[in-house]
């Protein structure tokens, strides 16, 4: 591990006793995320790629191994608040307006009326939903509604943000629209950024490094570090380099399959 | 309508024998039918009391009695109500609390939820007079005993409606309150709660109905001194039919006014939470 990484894992593993016996949602996991970078884990259902996510957030407790999250354990960088969680739904609560759904983890932190305000003002304009304050949840599209769940991930001021499948439950239109938007937000907030997706485009276009996992147990097959450059437009997915990212992520894929039957 | 029709035929019908009775005593013999159905509609005291005899007592003890006269309706009424209401604020608040323990506490959620069921399968009129004599031992007396009876009564359904309302939120509602490192009363106020707030209107209907019983059976062994119970308890032992159908509608009534009225409180809160 050096100084700069953000999260650090070393031969991690989670079982889950079911009824069914025991089940290997993680096993043997060595990932190491630098400050800055934007890493996605991609794989089929059931690869523990959102396990892993949730370890990393102190949602789920891993059975073995090791795992540093800015440098403390992920229950320390929890109570530290030094992530911000976006949930595969927007998970908005319904009896609060955007601007108080914005504020509540503000308003958990203890911050001034004053510091809230402007926290919830900057961060609608970094997802351009200015002028939505007032409204309700439901008054939004799924697209409006992922956008203000992102600017409550991003109000906590966190240095890493933790994604999971957040455009999954969007239409692809809305979703191109989105991955182009958060680009552009992680290239201005430089934050650090953990993606889970099961789309192959997605990933190859937001990330600096692709994480390419495979289920039964939940491992990582292959890491690809990504040379396209930091800034890009949609276009970038009909270059060459593209495709021959996207080539590698589906062959891991595949290979990743190819242990079951 | 329907319903006035199967009662004045009823009253016709349970009120017959008496009446024939009467003619026999009478010597009076074949009565046309339709005296006999004007007979049986205007009984001074009737097994079933027609509609309209009931509307008349009704009319009587609320417009033409003063309000503090021992025999307005309204006066008992308010007895009642008043009970009921005490009864029903306390069982609320107890019900909530107690879900409040309950949805925290897993050792509380397995020893007092079986007390909490055991507690409502005890007949209300068994245990009504117990509780009002232990309370006037105790020095209470007055309105209270008798909301206690409603509170009994009423705090089951918002217990059991808040626990379920508590744990009603999404799982990824109370992830997100854990990803913000909140403590459990910034989860119980800023997310179960308000979560729970359709869960408390629709057990709270159920609640204050059930109050209005209590306050009646809490007013049996207390000597019948005053409240709608108090004018069944009096009517029964004069045979006043009359007088207990007229509190019966009347209980009735003010049951559907205050189940309305927590509809309503329902229709404005969530209202304004942005849930309706």
């Amino acid at each position: 591990m050096t100084a700069t990484d953000t999260i650090s894992a070393r031969d991690l593993s989670l079982t889950f006793n079911t009824n069914d016996g025991p089940v290997h949602a993680l096993a043997n996991v060595d990932l190491s995320v630098r400050q800055g970078d934007f890493v996605s884990l991609i794989g089929p259902s059931g690869c523990g790629k959102t396990t892993l996510l949730r370890v990393i957030a102190d949602l789920e407790q891993p059975t073995g191994g090791n795992i540093v999250v800015n440098g403390v354990s992920p229950h320390e960088a929890r109570l530290a608040r030094a992530y911000g969680y976006v949930f595969q739904a927007a998970s908005l609560y319904p009896w609060r307006t955007i601007a108080r759904n914005i504020a509540l983890p503000l308003e958990i932190m203890g911050l001034s009326k004053k510091e809230q305000k402007a926290r919830v003002q900057h961060n609608l304009a970094l997802v351009n939903l200015s002028g939505f304050e007032k409204k309700y949840p439901w008054q939004l599209s799924g697209g409006m509604q992922q956008r203000a769940s992102i600017a409550r991930a991003l109000a906590v001021e966190p240095d890493l943000l933790l994604m999971d499948e957040p455009f999954g439950a969007l239409d692809e239109i809305v979703r191109d629209h989105l991955n182009e938007q958060l680009l552009k937000l992680w290239d201005k907030t430089s934050k650090t950024v953990v993606f889970v997706t099961h789309s192959i485009p997605e990933a190859v276009f937001l990330s600096t490094h692709i994480v390419v996992m495979s289920p039964r147990p939940g491992r990582i097959i292959d890491v690809i570090e990504s040379p396209l450059p930091r800034l890009r437009d949609l276009d970038i997915r009909e270059t060459p380099e593209f495709l021959e990212i996207a080539h590698r992520v589906r062959e891991g894929l595949r290979q990743g399959h190819s242990y079951e039957d | 309508m329907a319903i006035f029709v199967v009662w004045i035929v009823a009253a016709v019908f349970l009120n017959t024998p008496f009446q024939n009775d009467t003619y026999a005593r009478g010597k009076l013999e074949n009565v046309p039918f339709s005296q006999l159905v004007t007979d049986t509609l205007n009984q001074e005291r009737p097994v079933l009391p027609a509609p309209h005899q009931v509307g008349a007592e009704l009319y009587n003890t609320t417009v033409k009695k003063k309000i503090t006269s021992k025999r307005s309706l309204i006066f008992h009424s308010w007895i009642t109500l008043s009970t009921a209401l005490l009864g029903f604020v306390i069982g609320t608040a107890l019900g909530v609390l107690l879900a409040v323990a309950i949805v925290h506490n897993r050792a509380l959620d397995k020893s007092l939820m079986p007390w909490i069921i055991a507690s409502q399968t005890i007949p209300i009129l068994a245990i009504a007079p117990m509780i009002i004599v232990v309370l006037n031992a105790m020095g209470i007396q007055g309105l209270l005993p008798k909301a206690f009876i409603s509170t009994y009564l009423s705090f089951f359904p918002v217990a059991v409606g808040m626990v379920k309302g508590l744990r009603s939120p999404e799982h990824s509602h109370i992830d997100l309150m854990h990803t913000y490192s909140a403590s459990a009363p910034q989860t119980l106020w800023k997310l179960r709660i308000p979560a729970a707030m359709p869960y408390l209107f629709t057990s709270m209907k159920v609640a204050i109905a059930i109050s209005m019983v209590g306050a009646i059976v809490g007013e049996l062994p207390t000597g019948a001194v005053a409240g709608l119970g108090a004018r069944l308890l009096a009517g029964s032992y004069y045979g006043q039919t009359i007088q207990i159908w007229s509190a019966l509608v009347m209980a009735s009534l003010l049951a559907a006014l205050l189940v309305g009225l927590v509809s309503l409180a329902n229709h404005f809160v969530l209202k304004r939470m942005g849930m309706s």
